[in-house]
């Protein structure tokens, strides 16, 4: 369920009440290939920097693309005169807002890859230019006269609420609130999520926990920045290489831009280097369209790592505040939430995910969310993992922390206590599925780690984390070779090694070997639609596609078995490989592997192949605890992470390296936000760290090991058991931290990041308190 | 742009002086390229150093040793008689960047770069490093603390570039010592940093100390209050204190995106009693050695 | 503006070029010589996934001239392979699954590669701080320093 907040405005899909597929128990018990380990298909090229990630593609006769950004965080642009670059030798095409046409559909995505009326938030495009160089074209830039008319700017979420704010949009009118204002304001939505009476609830609670929080904005931090080539020939075909989560999506949002049949454009997804969520919507691409159609020549925009903090899509910031009540005994009796997040100039951000995630890990009879989604002069957010849920569940598992120890309580004791578990009802409405929160606390307070003696000025956190999972559009093919072999085409770029997951499951399915099959990313000619690599789905849904394309290939070979003997094909069975006579009725035959029948096929019918398209559903909760312990340095407030082990439910872990490697990153994802991340912005509404340098993503020399437990409760709506594990791994890490920090040094953050100089102040305030 | 690669610092230095734009040497270029990228600034010419013999060795004299302007830290790391003699110089030089930054990144474009968090730069101030400078009017030797002036502005006149660094030799009983706070652990700009260079008579009492402090003022300090604070004493725990509270006096920070004044003030006090203990035990520990590591 | 000239050694093949000055190495080995193996993550030494050897020594290729490659032996992601045989470092990441995208990945081997070359057992916080000058946003490095430290025990023979 982790729709992209795009501008798009994908619907929150409600949790699913009918799986597509159900758990093979059977199947399951007897997995041959599934939980081993094998080396990734594009292994070999990335270890030997052959693999062509985005800026790689070179296409004849390219030019080089560059756009021209708003200095400006606020601004009318009055006019835009790019005669001077026209006329600059070397340049092919100049654009501006003047080249594409109004889109009802994407409104947001186009107003935001190229501004319109306003510059919204400092790096918003405002013209680009297609050149033969690169320093033709940056002399180019420097020649278009934009003239600006500066307005005051608002990045807070909390000063942008506020009645006299500087408003963005004139057509921003409140959604969710009645009665409907009149005057448009920053506010997009309100919602309501949770079930039950609150001030009952709280009436009946011994302690109440009330506390306000705040967390920076932070960046997805991909090491690749955006890239893309494109092509648009003399009779409107066109093509598009591209590093993206979905190239489907860019496909069909770049034709709406451009005007142009989805028929018209192929875009192939590039290798990718990391998204988390930031590559599901367009920025560059819909630009080097435009500029290829008007230069009539292919064109390359690469952005600069200063253009992906200014100009891709961070996540939103937030400021919150939880009210949560518990009796003496730890029954949590009501839990309250208000979460306001900003999400950049335009609508979507994850508010309401926010809200929805926030209690999602306690089956409560009292709860209620509040979400509002604002909008500021700050870069349109793009998903980031689990998107809206870090801050959300950093605040409610903070005071849950508070309350154990108020009530003298281990703080997994009263996890344990509340947990959701299959049957109850969510704090966003459905019921569970069958799901792990409890198994995942079982295992942590087993986990030697949680019992490890602690050093002086150290501290124990744990928190507990929650992300939907999404399945979704999908669509994959299955060729069976002349030589036995199989080939595997899926829809969704693989991030962090699918396309291993595909070959894993394929090959557990034919029962054959893992090395004889063999998955790529397919472009968006080659394959039906398939949504974003994103909601942790892909393992899910292409996986359950590639199983499904499996069967059906299976059910083809039995067939041409059946032939090839004269039998009905009802009498032939499929075993590890082999087509066999099912039973001595059937008839005395040799088996026929798969290789055979393969080698044959030409006589008994031609190709064999299978072909799997549904919307899946089942995507099934992933819940995930975190244990880390955290050394202040009492002098300086420096926090440094000692040690980290993550505990999630996987449902079934196909590859589990890449299981674990998705424990891991979130992990350090969230330890870089819980700690040093942040989008500091100075009085004139400018962004101050666009760079690594300053925006201080953890390096190796800042972590341990990050050890991992997997929990296995299988997913009821997926043959293999399969949940999507990409998301949770980064939920929990911040409240851990955060937690931690209050048990080595005394003192509980309420605002992140943790950074040094906040750390010190409340442990020195603190000192003050106390004399 | 142009770019030369003279032979001789002569030769580097008329170029430099003959150029009517703007013109900048290259030494490590870990400063420079990322200007150029940025657009921050826009050479005309650029006079790249490295292949000139008398900027990229390092030799001893006088029991000292003289480091060539272009030679990067990780060379000068390597070297067993400098990281001996001047330990805390040189690890002030092995923190800035990462390893790759190291292959390049020297101690005088970290110098001439002038910025206030340059991190090899209190250490060379704390040891009283004399740079050479070579230029249109010939050669003249000056303390490290009295080239940077400004973020990106030096008492360098048109023409000059330094051609080394000069870290004299040292008492039986010395030693130096450098820290920088930075929130990760390594790859970022410091936040303060503090160079503390000691030397001891045989009774352990402190005869002489210079404390150098970066990342707190518009330029690094030389800190002689909280040097007088060590004179004279053994170090001891009342001594300690007010040195560290005369290195927080000295303090003229600012509020930015890597530390408030309040933080970096208190901080610095921290920096400089942890530094000052380094120092001492290794001095101790070389005067123990009978004057070697 | 008028290109420079440059003879220089890369993977041991002599190369030559013509450059403009403020083209950096990285520029060049991708724009120019089609080696686009080194990777582009920030053009300000913060990543890592651009390194190169210069003379043996580590370096970030966008932080340094094309110019200045002149008469150097520069070292690349492509020239760490020998034909089909994988280095050691490139196998055991392959063997530990210490890449999820991989674009980091070219940057970790050649900076592992120097590493070992000059410190055939480094620790673990050796490992940690040499190469923290590399950024992986994916793994959280921790399969990746095992991948290491797995290289180094197998380049000492055990
Ligand atoms: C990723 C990264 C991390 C960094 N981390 C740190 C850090 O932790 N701490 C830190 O202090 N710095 C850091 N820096 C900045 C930089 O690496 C250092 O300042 C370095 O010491 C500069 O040396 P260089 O030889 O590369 O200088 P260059 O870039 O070659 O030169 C810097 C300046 O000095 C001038 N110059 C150089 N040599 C001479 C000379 N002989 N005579 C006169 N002028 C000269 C140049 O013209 C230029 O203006 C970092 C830089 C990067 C890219
Ligand atoms: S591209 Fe060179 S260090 Fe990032
Ligand atoms: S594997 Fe993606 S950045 Fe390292």
């Amino acid at each position: 369920m982790a729709r992209n907040p795009d501008a798009d405005n994908a619907p929150v899909k409600k949790e699913i009440e009918s799986p597509t597929s159900k758990y093979d128990a059977e199947k399951a018990a007897s997995f041959k290939v599934v939980g081993s380990r094998p080396a990734r298909p594009d292994g070999m090229d990335k270890v030997t920097g052959k693999a062509r990630f985005g800026a790689d593609m070179v296409m004849p006769g390219q030019l080089v693309g560059l756009i021209l950004r708003s200095p400006h965080p606020h601004a009318v642009i009055k006019s835009i005169d790019s005669s001077e670059a026209e006329a600059l030798s070397g340049v092919k095409a100049v654009i501006t807002r003047d080249d594409f046409t109004p889109n009802d559909d994407h409104a947001d995505v186009l107003y935001n890859i190229m501004a319109r009326e306003k510059a919204l938030y400092e790096g918003h495009a405002v013209a680009a230019v297609a050149a033969t160089s690169r320093a033709v074209a940056r002399k180019a830039l420097k020649l278009i006269k934009v003239d600006y008319d500066i307005l005051p700017h608002v990045t807070d979420v909390d000063e942008a609420m506020s009645p006299d704010a500087p408003v963005l949009h004139d057509n921003i009118i409140t959604r969710g609130v009645s009665p409907t204002p009149t005057k448009p304001s920053n506010v997009v939505a309100r919602s309501e999520f949770g079930h039950g009476d609150i001030e009952a609830g709280f009436a009946q609670a011994d302690e109440i926990i009330e506390r306000s929080f705040k967390t920076a904005a932070t960046h997805q931090g991909y090491i690749e920045p955006h890239a893309c080539v494109a092509n648009v020939g003399t009779d409107g075909m066109s093509e598009l290489w591209c590093c993206t989560q979905g190239h489907f999506h860019v496909r069909q949002v770049c034709a709406s831009l451009l005007g142009i049949d989805v028929s018209r454009l192929r875009v192939t997804a590039s290798e990718i280097g990391g998204g988390f969520g930031g590559k599901t919507t367009v920025f560059i691409e819909p630009v080097a369209l435009a500029l290829s159609r008007k230069a009539g020549r292919p064109v390359k925009i690469a952005m600069t790592r200063d253009e992906v903090f200014k100009a891709s899509g961070p996540t939103a910031s937030s400021s919150m505040d939880v009210k949560i009540g518990v009796t003496k005994d730890g029954r949590i009796t009501a839990g309250y939430g208000v979460f306001r997040y900003q999400g950049g100039a335009f609508a979507g951000a994850p508010a309401d995910f926010g809200a929805m995630s926030a209690f999602a890990c306690y089956a409560l009879d009292n709860v209620k969310t509040e979400a509002y989604d604002v909008v500021t002069n700050r870069p349109k957010g793009a998903a980031y993992r689990a998107p809206g849920a870090p801050m959300s569940v950093y605040a409610v598992e903070s005071v849950v922390d508070e309350l154990a120890a108020r009530i003298g309580m281990d703080p997994i004791d009263l996890r344990l206590k509340n947990a959701a578990k299959e049957g109850s009802k969510s704090s966003y409405g459905p019921k569970f599925g069958s799901c792990g929160l409890v198994e995942t606390l079982e295992a942590a307070k087993a986990h030697p780690h949680y019992s490890a003696p602690l050093g002086p000025n150290q501290g124990r956190g744990v928190a507990s984390g929650f992300w939907f999972n999404f399945g979704g559009e999908t669509c994959s093919n299955l060729n069976i070779n002349a030589d036995g072999t199989v080939t595997i085409a899926v829809g969704t770029p693989d991030i962090g090694g699918s396309r291993a997951s595909m070959c894993i499951m394929a090959a557990e399915e034919l029962g054959i070997s893992y090395d004889k099959v063999r998955a790529i990313v397919a472009d968006t000619s080659a394959l039906g639609y398939n949504d974003t690599t994103e909601g942790s789905r892909v393992t899910f849904s292409s996986g359950m596609a590639v199983i499904k394309a499996s069967q059906q290939a299976v059910t083809e070979m039995c067939k041409r078995a059946a032939m090839m003997w004269d039998i009905p094909a009802e009498a032939v069975t499929w075993e590890d490989g082999y087509a066999k006579p099912s039973g001595p009725n059937a008839g005395d035959f040799e088996p026929l592997s798969l290789a055979e029948i393969a080698a044959t096929a030409g006589k008994t019918g031609g190709p064999i192949a299978g072909h799997h398209e549904y919307n899946a559903d089942g995507a099934g909760v992933s819940f995930g605890t975190h244990i880390v312990d955290t050394e202040v340095d009492p002098e300086t407030g420096k926090v440094d992470i000692i040690r980290y082990t993550v505990v999630q439910d996987a449902g079934k872990a196909i590859h589990p390296d890449y299981v674990e490697g998705q424990f891991q990153g979130g992990a350090a994802q969230g330890i870089g936000w819980a700690l040093n991340e942040e989008y500091i912005y100075g009085d004139d509404g400018k962004l101050q760290n666009a760079g690594f340098l300053d925006y201080r993503m953890p390096v190796a020399s800042d972590l341990p090991m990050i050890d991992t437990v997997i929990v296995e409760v299988p997913n009821p709506g997926h043959p293999y058991g399969v949940r999507g594990v990409g998301e949770t791994g980064i939920v929990p890490p911040l409240a851990a931290i955060a937690n931690g920090v209050s048990a080595a040094a005394g003192v509980r953050m309420t605002e992140l990041p943790m950074s040094p100089p906040r750390v010190l102040k409340a442990i020195d305030d603190a000192k003050v308190a106390a004399e | 742009m142009r770019y030369e690669s003279p032979q001789t610092v002569e030769a580097a230095s008329a170029l430099l002086a003959g150029e009517e734009g703007l013109a900048r040497v290259l030494a490590g270029g870990t400063d420079l390229l990322v200007q150029m990228r940025s657009g921050m600034v826009e050479p005309d010419l650029i006079v790249d150093v490295k292949n000139i013999p008398a900027m990229t060795s390092i030799t001893e004299e006088n029991g000292g040793y003289r480091i060539g302007a272009a030679v990067p830290s990780a060379e000068m790391n390597e070297h067993e008689g400098l990281c001996a003699l001047w330990p805390g110089v040189m690890e002030g030089a092995d923190l800035i960047g990462s390893t790759q930054v190291q292959g390049r990144a020297t101690m005088v474009g970290n110098l001439c770069n002038c910025g206030p968090a340059a991190d090899s730069v209190p250490g060379m101030v704390a040891a009283n490093a004399i740079a050479t400078i070579i230029g249109p009017n010939g050669r003249r030797d000056v303390p490290v603390i009295d080239i940077p002036v400004a973020p990106g502005k030096s008492t360098l006149a048109k023409g000059e570039l330094v051609e080394s660094v000069f870290l004299p030799a040292r008492p039986k009983r010395a030693g130096d010592a450098y820290l920088r706070f930075i929130p990760r652990t390594e790859m970022d700009i410091a936040v303060v940093g503090v160079g503390v260079s000691l030397e001891l008579d045989d009774d352990g009492i402190c005869t002489d100390a210079r404390v150098g402090l970066g990342a707190v003022a518009i330029k690094v300090l030389l800190v002689e209050d909280a040097a007088k604070a060590l004179i004279g004493s053994k170090l001891d725990d009342a001594s300690l204190k007010k040195m560290a509270a005369a290195t927080s006096a000295a303090c003229k920070p600012i509020n930015d995106k890597r530390g408030t004044i309040e933080f970096r003030t208190k901080v610095a006090g921290v920096l400089a009693t942890r530094a000052a203990k380094i120092a001492l035990e290794r001095a101790n520990t070389r005067a123990s050695n009978g004057g070697e590591k | 503006m008028s290109g420079i000239h440059v003879s220089t050694k890369i993977n041991g093949d002599a190369v030559e070029y013509v450059c403009d000055v403020e083209e950096t190495l990285l520029d060049v080995l991708r724009d120019k010589l089609g080696m686009t193996g080194s990777k582009e993550g920030c053009a300000s030494g913060d990543c890592g996934a651009c390194s190169v050897t210069v003379d043996g020594r580590l370096t970030c290729s966008c932080l340094m001239l094309g110019a200045e490659a002149q008469g150097r032996e520069i070292g690349t992601i492509e020239g760490v392979a020998k034909g089909t045989e994988l280095h050691p470092v490139q196998q055991k990441i392959l063997d530990n699954a210490a890449l999820q995208c991989g674009v980091c990945t070219p940057g970790f081997v050649v900076a592992a590669k120097a590493l070992l070359e000059k410190n055939p057992d480094p620790t673990e916080t050796e490992i940690r701080y040499w190469l923290a000058g590399n950024l992986c946003r994916c793994t959280g490095y921790d399969k990746i320093i095992r991948a290491v430290m797995d290289a180094a025990a197998e380049m000492r023979g055990n």
